[in-house]
């Protein structure tokens, strides 16, 4: 019997293999077209739409106030500051002074989206490279959260809680209380995270070293939010362009620089112990007032251009208004922070392995809604 | 740099401001805006992105916009270095053959953005790698942000 023999000039070829759109790890109805030889990635080239519902010209025929609710199906975890986005606009365009009651009950939300964003992205993440048990640790703790949103908001999850020239409603008199104890809480669970993940030695062979980003590529492919400040890219909307009561609060922007996929980690992990710190600073000092200044029925932005930015858990999203001075946006656009982040996939795992895209992926943190808009 | 020191350095460039069509406003905007002709749109943003005035080095938004008779590019763009931020705009109103020259050389972001542009406004971006629909299937008839697309299936008119 022949027997075979092994030789050194083994030949592969490149292919083709598809990933989504219902892949798991895409985290939603993403398309990847991979170009691979082995095990080496050679392209990664996303096919978008989707879930393209053209929320860009829904505006072009909607009411200032009926466009509030379109951005909450943009990123749905970041949704309280999608519509903070849209009003701190259309206000600034009215200059519309509103009162400092909604000013600090607008960025406590903001900091509870963030937590429970990252919660929700955390146990996600784990799950990717496979720990699920870090899954039902992160949607237990985000499930508080949403609790809290469902008392004041009267959603869990699409709040649509702005408008323009203040909130909705009251916040709810347990508000305060439950916020509380929720900060409580979740103080003795973030401990948890870190045992769990952070220190973990195979998540940390998983993630150091994998996807590097260069602070000079985080530039020039416009990303933002943890990802850019995974490579040392100092972006923060919160500390370069404040809104509401962020200008009464201290605290310290998540700086990584090594880059790598668990640089993006540590930098939510941060994130999350300083959106504590700033719920802390502002959840007592909620002043007295109204919650809201009465516009008129019908707002019309005078004729011109406004453009505002804000800082959502996935990194910076621009409104962009031009407006001709009657009841309709003339255009209206949204800078998604996920569309360009996703920009950037093929440059970070070309040349790596495949089985590391997925984590790599999680640490870019798709929402895929966001980018199709 | 303030925007007067901006709107000096910018004119210096150009050895006739005039044939370049460049103009400066800061009415109804609460940044510069700079409108140039499209014929010396990439030499104007290399300049922006490398000179050491201005290193405008993150294009932070890029829209298409329908004028109604003219089709136009808005590029946001921001210093990281100096952290000053700049409107710059182009349009063109030729709607059957509209075509920029593509800056994704110069800020590797515009790639996707570019594309988004392209499939919903049906403008070409010269020198662009990839121009091809970003969100809608490749034989979809008409540019859906346009101000006269018509679809009588899909839109729900108010």
């Amino acid at each position: 019997m022949e027997t075979a023999t092994i030789t050194n000039n083994v030949k592969s070829e490149e292919y083709f293999i598809n990933m989504g759109p219902q892949h798991p790890a895409t985290h939603g109805v993403l398309r990847l077209l991979l170009t691979i030889d082995g095990e080496i990635i050679k392209k990664v080239e996303p096919d978008l739409g989707y879930i393209h519902r053209s929320i860009e010209k829904m505006c072009e025929r909607d009411s200032y106030q009926q466009i509030v609710h379109l951005t909450d199906r943009m990123d749905y975890l970041s949704s309280h500051i999608n519509n903070e986005a849209v009003c701190l606009a259309v206000e600034n365009a009215l200059q519309l002074e509103v009162p400092e009651r909604v000013k600090v009950i607008r960025t406590i939300i903001d900091e509870l989206t963030r937590i429970s964003s990252h919660t929700l992205w955390w146990g996600v993440m784990g799950m990717d490279v496979g720990a699920l048990t870090s899954y039902f640790y992160g949607f237990r703790d985000r499930e508080l959260i949403n609790d809290i949103f469902e008392e004041t908001c009267g959603a869990r999850l699409t709040m649509n809680y702005n408008t323009p020239g203040g909130l909705r409603n009251d916040i709810h008199p347990n508000f305060v209380k439950r916020v509380k104890e929720f900060i409580a809480h979740f103080k003795t669970k973030l401990p948890e995270y870190d045992k769990l993940l952070t220190g973990n030695i195979i998540f940390k062979k998983r993630t150091k070293g994998v996807g590097v980003l260069s602070k000079e590529d985080a530039i020039a492919f416009g990303a933002s939010g943890p990802v850019a400040r995974g490579s040392g890219y100092s972006c923060d909307v919160r500390k370069y362009h404040p809104y509401s009561a962020l200008d009464k609060v201290t605290f310290n922007e998540a700086l990584h620089t090594e880059g790598d996929s668990y640089a993006r980690y540590l930098v939510r992990i941060q994130e999350m112990w300083e959106s504590i710190s700033i719920i802390e600073q502002l959840i007592d000092i909620i002043p007295e007032g109204n919650f809201k200044v009465a516009t008129d029925a019908v707002i019309k932005l005078p004729k011109g251009e406004y453009y505002q930015k804000v800082e959502t858990a996935r990194g910076e999203l621009g409104v962009f208004i031009i407006s001709t001075g009657t009841k309709n946006p003339y255009r209206m656009k949204f800078r998604s922070p996920g569309l360009s982040n996703l920009s950037l996939l093929n440059h970070i795992t070309v040349g790596g392995k495949i089985g590391d895209l997925v984590a790599t992926m999680a640490t870019i943190d798709i929402v895929v809604p966001d980018i199709d808009r | 740099m303030t925007n007067e020191e901006l709107k000096e350095l910018v004119t210096t460039w150009f050895s006739g401001p005039e044939s370049a069509h460049l103009e400066f406003t800061e009415e109804g905007s609460q940044f510069l805006n700079i409108s140039i002709d499209p014929d010396y749109l990439h030499e104007l943003m290399s300049w922006l992105k490398t000179a050491q005035q201005t290193r405008f080095d993150y294009l932070f938004c890029l829209t298409g916009v329908d004028w109604g008779k003219e089709l136009g590019v808005v590029y946001h763009l921001e210093s990281t270095i100096h952290r000053h931020i700049l409107v710059v705009k182009v349009q063109t109103s030729d709607r059957e053959d509209p075509v920029f020259d593509s800056v994704q050389d110069i800020w590797p972001t515009a790639n996707f953005h570019e594309r988004e542009v392209f499939d919903l406004f049906g403008i070409k971006f010269k020198g662009h790698p990839n121009l091809k629909r970003l969100f809608m299937p490749e034989d979809w008839k008409g540019f859906p942000l346009r101000k006269d697309y018509e679809d009588e299936v899909n839109m729900v008119v108010k």
